[in-house]
């Protein structure tokens, strides 16, 4: 059974595959409305995210589908105790597909080894989260047409920040891609990712603490937000989460064509005076979110026979 | 120093010196009824010093756990008082219920029944992690 639980579980002609339809969605949506009708996807949602929820929701509604599940963890059997396998099994007798948060790493992944239907990880603590990185992919493919030979900035939190993590991990298997690495010391990338997979992929990066002066080489500003949930230690967070904060004036050495991506939620990282820039591309990302993951959802039900 | 030669067991030997306690360990040798011999700091031509196990029984050994602590370890075993085989071990892909996932994140931190699987992600620097969580081995 094919699921998604990690972004490398796709082929590079997987991404673009999915690229593809999403692409055809947006050309052509009317075509789409009625693809999954009969059909249900299950939000196991263990902790809250309004954002991705409502993005595979509406991806699934308007598929022509329908969508059952809980949002937090104590509205669900969870709270009394079952586990993550036997909640799978349960909801493979109810739904056609899975899309799952939790709190903890590799929940998705147990979900999956017990599941009879496709997982889809929504998240798993600050572990992967691959369809941010799908709806980030097709950012940059839209923005860009492509991904090769692109100098990416990855700015903030490069240590919790998962959406980074998997991004230079997608981006990483793309010809001639350059990362450059912008944190605070105390929230740089691991270097586990920058061994494994920067330099075990030949990727070229740099590392730096000022935005500004690599700015004028960037052609994608990826900024993240410095994660209150991802500390143990609230004077930790509170000392670093205004590390890095965008505004009109730092963009002023910035190519005209670069592309100004986030995650969201933002909290004050980007500037509300940034948004009317035309290089912003947060608010795009969010709407091509949900495309990929109706591509995603079409995919995975197809490779499962259900569609 | 002299240990009686062994009639029907198992002698794990080359054990790279000072593994030899983890190996006995891990392999769960402080449970068994028979005699275990752990010889450490052995002179050896090969590694100048070696650690050697040997075993009084013909036990099942799980060899993924001698692969993970020591791959050029080399198992003997005895029947009758002859050598009747003798393997190599390498380093397995996985490895489940032998170390276990200390990342409080992980998912194995609260579900108590799940199995700690963790697989060989860097052969060359005896690399593994966590199925779940990706978090390194220690």
């Amino acid at each position: 059974m094919k699921s998604l639980i990690d972004i490398l579980d796709f082929t590079v002609e997987e991404l673009q595959e999915l690229i593809d339809t999403a692409n055809d969605i947006i050309e052509h949506p009317a075509a789409y409305s009625e693809r999954c009708r009969g059909k249900k996807l299950a939000t196991l949602f263990f902790e809250p995210s309004t954002r991705t929820r409502l993005s595979f929701e509406a991806a699934m509604y308007e598929l022509g589908g329908n969508v059952i599940g809980f949002s937090e963890a104590a509205s669900s059997s969870a709270a009394k105790g079952e586990s993550v396998a036997d909640t799978a099994k349960v909801i493979s007798c109810y739904a056609d597909i899975i899309a799952m948060r939790h709190p903890k790493e590799g929940a998705p992944l147990v979900a999956a080894m017990n599941a009879s239907i496709p997982v889809i990880n929504a998240g798993d603590g600050g572990h992967n989260h691959p369809t941010q990185t799908l709806a980030d992919l097709l950012t940059i493919y839209r923005e860009k047409g492509g991904f090769e030979n692109l100098t990416v900035g990855f700015c903030g939190d490069l240590k919790f920040g998962r959406t980074v993590h998997s991004l230079i991990n997608a981006l990483s298997r793309y010809a001639g891609v350059r990362v450059v690495l912008i944190s605070p010391e105390e929230l740089k990338l691991p270097s586990y990712v920058k061994k494994d997979v920067l330099a075990a992929k030949g990727v070229p990066y740099e590392q730096t603490t000022d935005l500004e002066s690599v700015m004028p080489r960037l052609d994608i500003l990826y900024m993240t937000r410095v994660q209150r949930e991802r500390f143990f230690n609230e004077e930790d967070y509170l000392r670093l989460k205004d590390s890095y904060i965008l505004t009109p004036e730092k963009l002023k050495n910035a190519k005209a064509e670069l592309c100004i991506m986030h995650p969201l939620p933002r909290v004050n990282e980007i500037s509300v005076a940034v948004d009317d820039d035309p290089r912003a591309c947060y608010f795009k990302q969010v709407l091509y979110g949900k495309y990929m993951r109706m591509a995603l959802i079409l995919k995975l039900l197809k490779e499962a026979g259900t569609l | 120093m002299n240990i009686d030669a062994i009639q029907n067991g198992i002698v794990l030997d080359h054990i790279t010196a000072g593994k030899g306690m983890r190996l006995y360990e891990l392999l769960g040798l402080g449970s068994l009824d028979c005699s275990v011999a752990i010889i450490k700091n052995v002179v050896s031509k090969k590694q100048g010093r070696k650690d050697i196990i040997k075993i009084d029984a013909d036990i099942p050994v799980d060899f993924d756990v001698i692969g993970y602590v020591d791959p050029g370890v080399v198992v003997n075993v005895i029947r009758d008082g002859a050598l009747v085989e003798k393997r190599s071990i390498d380093m397995p892909l996985l490895l489940t219920n032998v170390i276990y996932c200390k990342n409080p994140r992980c998912i194995t931190s609260v579900e108590q029944e799940l199995k700690h699987v963790f697989k060989l992600t860097d052969r060359e620097n005896k690399v593994y992690r966590c199925v779940y969580c990706e978090t390194k081995a220690n």
